[in-house]
């Protein structure tokens, strides 16, 4: 695990500046985006698509978490997250939150746990 | 479950995949990174979160020079549990400082584990404490390194003050069969306390 640190570019900022359009953060349909969200492309890319759209719907033609994408891309998760309100407003790609998605009081599916456990010791 | 235009019948059969997430957590240097590596179907990747959250409402004067973007790097890795399920693994950052941070964290995740590094007990036990300010299930793994001496379970449950209820495991974080079994013993835990909620209804 690497130690926080602060951008020590500053023109990393500028570049997220101008990828999000001066967004600092997204709004609506990813504003509740998990690091394991599932992200999957809904169309092929068009022409003239900014490169960063393109290049999501390129690598998420199968489901790729949100953290595996912002790896792959070397983008911070909250200006992934602004680039990908984009493509879900659109209906380009589909995101879906991890199960079991947060609700107070109560815990995992029964059946859902047997499922991950049965998948651990095939291991 | 929180769906997100999958009411609209997907085309991808893709679109059927499910992920579920299991927090590695721990004191800086426990062996959180070495744990998820070890288990993990692919390479640890690092996903870098930028803390500017905490202080949206002042820093909305302040020009993006006078920022100071903090940044934390969660490394994680997966595993493929069957054809439609993956399970992601995320080790929190170690350094205190960053700790408020992990309400956003621990929403949506299955559980955590708890890494505790017997030669250094206390460097775990603020970790310990979040996990039950929050409320998330966890067990306790023991990472046992070559030079510990070897503690008896029971001992170190008494010195971190564990209820008798959360399991506390000893095992070898390098070791890929070892980490898996404590992610079993996790998974147990949480049908454990399941299963007891359903009956208490």
């Amino acid at each position: 695990m690497s130690a926080p640190r602060r951008p020590s570019d500053p023109s990393g900022l500028e570049r997220y500046y101008v990828l999000t359009g001066g967004r600092s953060g997204p709004g609506g349909s990813a504003s509740s985006l998990d690091v394991a969200t599932l992200v999957v492309s809904r169309s092929d890319p068009v022409p003239g698509m900014q490169h960063e759209h393109e290049e999501i719907i390129r690598r998420c033609r199968e489901p790729l978490s949100a953290a595996e994408l912002g790896a792959h891309l070397g983008l911070p998760f909250n200006i992934l997250a602004v680039l990908l309100s984009d493509l879900l407003d659109t209906g380009r790609v589909e995101a879906r939150d991890p199960v079991p998605a947060h609700e107070a009081g109560r815990g995992p599916d029964l059946a859902l746990l047997e499922e991950v456990l049965s998948g651990l010791e095939r291991l | 479950m929180d769906l997100k235009g999958f009411d609209q019948a997907g085309r991808h059969t893709a679109g059927d995949t499910r992920s579920v997430k299991v927090m590695i957590a721990g004191g800086f240097g426990t062996g959180k990174t070495t744990m998820v590596r070890s288990v993990s179907d692919i390479k640890p990747l690092t996903t870098e979160e930028t803390l500017t959250q905490a202080s949206a409402d002042v820093d909305r004067l302040i020009g993006v020079a006078d920022k100071t973007e903090t940044t934390v790097s969660l490394d994680f890795g997966k595993i493929g549990l069957n054809d439609s399920l993956v399970l992601y693994l995320f080790g929190t950052p170690g350094q205190e400082r960053f700790w408020f941070l992990w309400n956003g964290l621990f929403k949506g995740a299955l559980g955590a584990v708890v890494l505790v590094d017997t030669r250094r007990l206390a460097s775990s036990f603020r970790a310990i404490e979040e996990m039950e300010r929050q409320n998330v299930p966890f067990v306790i793994a023991l990472n046992v390194f070559p030079d510990s001496k070897d503690y008896p379970v029971d001992e170190i449950r008494d010195a971190l003050d564990i209820p008798g209820n959360i399991p506390v495991v000893a095992f070898d974080a390098r070791d890929r069969s070892a980490s898996r079994d404590v992610l079993v013993a996790l998974i147990h835990h949480l049908r454990d306390r399941s299963a007891a909620a359903v009956e208490s209804r």
